[in-house]
């Protein structure tokens, strides 16, 4: 009987595993008609308008509400609660057919899905999910992230913005710095020292409503890329919230914040992918049409090679990222992989999109090609949450684990 | 009345592709290249789907006659708030001689089978581009048509139908059961919600064969050759309204 059993299980952990190996080979029917469906979507909406959102700095407002009715904009919460109840896999396939079309768009669609409601969908109580959640799923409302700071980013512990209580209110007050979708969101999480001594286990979370007295924006930051998402400080000057707005237990905001940019990594490195491709299809097309030498340049080796190694660097980043998913879908434990895959993907798409402008040559450094914007977008994702140097000091530490004698 | 909607999807090379002919000029090449479904279907399915909304129908029916990756476009229908599928297996030589006919004649007899109050076609398909499909369907049936339609109004056991015709627009009234074919203008297709995308996996796909419904697919067309269009020539340039009517004359235009 138990030797029955035990067969079960092993047949069970073999069917599973073997269900997670084959989607990455080939995809479940209905992620390929949501992939399908995202992309669509990206080439008909976001394609065409995505060089004057850039140029014109340009919040995506109606593509976003249009993002909200199909789900998009919420894809992990629960269908009571207002979203598309779909997994971190959907999530990636769905973050880089969006960043294909627009990289701006796909910022946006990201922070509000994994970090404004992975920590609240992740360790607020019912209540904050239903008053903090569900208004923000339909794409009318975003959420943003508040965690770094005019003086540290990577080193998140030392958040100087403090928060302290006072009768049946906290107070807070100090300064947040570049916070993606500031200017168009409606809430904000907040990460602020509410035991100083206690160093990165005093750090907490909050939740702040915008427009709030007490919170006021910075000037909107002129940046290289991504311009069509709004970047600016957010000052806290005695900001007070009620009591109830502390998102999970007082000295757990470290954790919540590092737990929640694991998952935001996978949406990173999926944009990335996306503009990485968005960079080899515009390139691989070029290939196609200009003719030097009496012949298409694609027939020519230097170029081939170009492109092969464009190919092969997004396909093995692409893997990562969805191996990340599975890991995380699968609920097991994913922060290497999730750094592997945002380090892979987001040093993917800076060199395809190098290469794409090498190949476009004179044409790639104008604005009539779209090459010269996924090289401006491409520049980011290396920098936010977590720069490339911090992802590789997160998969060392995995790695050094691992082989712990 | 059953209140029920056939839609007829089809299965086309992607609008966005670039057409290459087979060097054998039989056809076209259609190998690793994208599908999907006829823009003009896209239309049918939106427009029954609003239909089904506003409760005015009880139920819709998604069609398509081809292969087996047929039944990915009907999925895509159903994504967008179809009921259920059904799936006329058509493949190898019958699928390259599937025509109009062809396809009127399955309509026609699941129609009767199903019940149906009404079915809404695309106007054409962009690969043949025929736009004969709807017209052959109500002949077939007797039932009256509303074909080139940018506006739709159910009225009791009547259809309002405005027409988008060379001089403008037309409007009829039809008694129903009756066939509509959609045009460009008749509304604006969602884009499948990913709920709807998860809920279409659960929903019925029934696979038919012709021959159940009776239906004969031998085609009389046979088609001779398959090519490119002509390349574009140069133009002249002509100084004077006198030289251009010169030209035209010498070029036996007039």
């Amino acid at each position: 009987m138990s030797a029955l059993f035990k067969a079960r299980k092993v047949l069970a952990v073999c069917l599973h595993g073997s269900r997670s190996l084959s989607q990455l080979a080939e995809l479940p029917e209905t992620h390929q008609l949501l992939r399908q469906t995202c992309r669509d979507f990206a080439d008909r909406e976001l394609a065409p308008i995505a060089a004057m959102l850039d140029k014109e700095h340009v919040y995506p407002a109606k593509q976003i509400k249009e993002l909200g009715t199909m789900g998009v904009m919420a894809m992990e919460v629960p269908e009571e609660l207002g979203g598309a109840g779909m997994d971190y896999l959907a999530y990636s396939l769905a973050m880089e057919e969006i960043s294909r079309g627009c990289a701006s768009t796909g910022v946006v669609v990201s922070v509000n899905n994994s970090l404004y409601i992975g920590p609240i969908l992740k360790f607020g109580t019912e209540e904050q999910k239903k008053q903090w959640i569900s208004p923000f799923t339909a794409g009318d409302k975003v959420g943003c992230f508040a965690l770094s700071e005019p003086g540290n980013g990577s080193d998140a512990g030392a958040a100087s913005t403090t928060a302290y209580q006072e009768g049946e209110e906290w107070v807070l007050n100090g300064t947040k710095a570049w916070i993606t979708n500031s200017w168009d969101a409606s809430a904000t999480v907040v990460f602020a020292t509410t035991d100083k001594k206690l160093k990165h286990k005093g750090i907490s979370a909050f939740l702040i409503p915008m427009p709030y007295p007490g919170l006021s924006l910075g000037k909107k930051e002129d940046k290289l890329g991504i311009r069509a998402s709004s970047t600016a400080n957010i000052i806290l000057e005695d900001c007070r919230i009620p009591l109830n707005n502390m998102l999970g237990p007082r000295g757990a905001g470290f954790k919540i914040a590092m737990q929640t940019l694991d998952s935001g990594r996978i949406g990173i490195a999926a944009q990335a992918l996306g503009i990485a491709q968005a960079s080899l299809d515009c390139a691989a097309d070029y290939a196609h049409k200009r003719t030097a030498f009496g012949a298409p340049i694609g027939k020519l080796q230097a170029i081939q090679f170009k492109l092969a190694d464009m190919a092969v660097a997004i396909e093995s980043a692409r893997l990562l990222t969805w191996k990340a998913s599975l890991l995380r879908d699968a609920k097991k434990a994913f922060t290497k992989e999730a750094a592997m895959a945002k380090l892979a993907a987001s040093e993917a798409a800076t060199f395809c999109s190098h290469q794409a402008i090498q190949i476009l040559g004179g044409m790639g450094y104008v604005t009539d090609m779209p090459a010269e914007r996924h090289y401006r977008d491409a520049r980011i994702t290396e920098i936010y949450e977590g720069t490339s140097e911090i992802q590789r000091l997160v998969i060392a530490g995995q790695i050094l684990k691992e082989y712990q004698s | 009345m059953s209140g029920r909607v056939l839609v007829g999807v089809k299965r086309v090379i992607d609008y966005a592709v670039k057409i290459r002919v087979k060097p054998d000029n039989t056809g076209v090449v259609t190998d690793g290249v994208k599908h999907s479904m006829n823009p003009f279907c896209e239309i049918a399915v939106e427009e029954a789907v609003k239909l089904k909304e506003k409760k005015l129908v009880k139920e819709v029916v998604a069609v398509s006659c081809g292969p087996q990756q047929s039944q990915e476009t009907i999925r895509t229908a159903l994504a967008m708030g179809a009921d259920r599928g059904i799936h006329v297996e058509v493949s190898g030589n019958d699928y390259e001689t599937l025509g109009p006919l062809q396809v009127s004649k399955i309509m026609a007899a699941l129609a009767k089978k199903e019940d149906a109050q009404i079915i809404i076609l695309g106007k054409q398909a962009i690969d043949d581009d025929c736009n004969q499909t709807g017209q052959m369907t109500a002949a077939l049936l007797d039932w009256p048509q509303g074909t080139f339609a940018s506006e739709v109004t159910l009225d009791g056991d009547k259809i309002k139908v405005v027409r988008e015709i060379d001089g403008g627009l037309e409007t009829i009234k039809i008694n129903t059961p009756a066939v509509l074919t959609a045009d460009l203008r008749l509304n604006t297709p969602r884009y499948a919600t990913l709920p709807n995308i998860m809920k279409a996996k659960k929903k019925k796909i029934a696979n038919v064969k012709p021959a159940d419904l009776g239906v004969n697919l031998t085609s009389k067309l046979e088609v001779l050759r398959v090519e490119d269009p002509p390349q574009r020539q140069a133009g002249m340039k002509v100084e004077t309204v006198e030289d251009l009517v010169g030209k035209l004359k010498e070029l036996g235009k007039v």
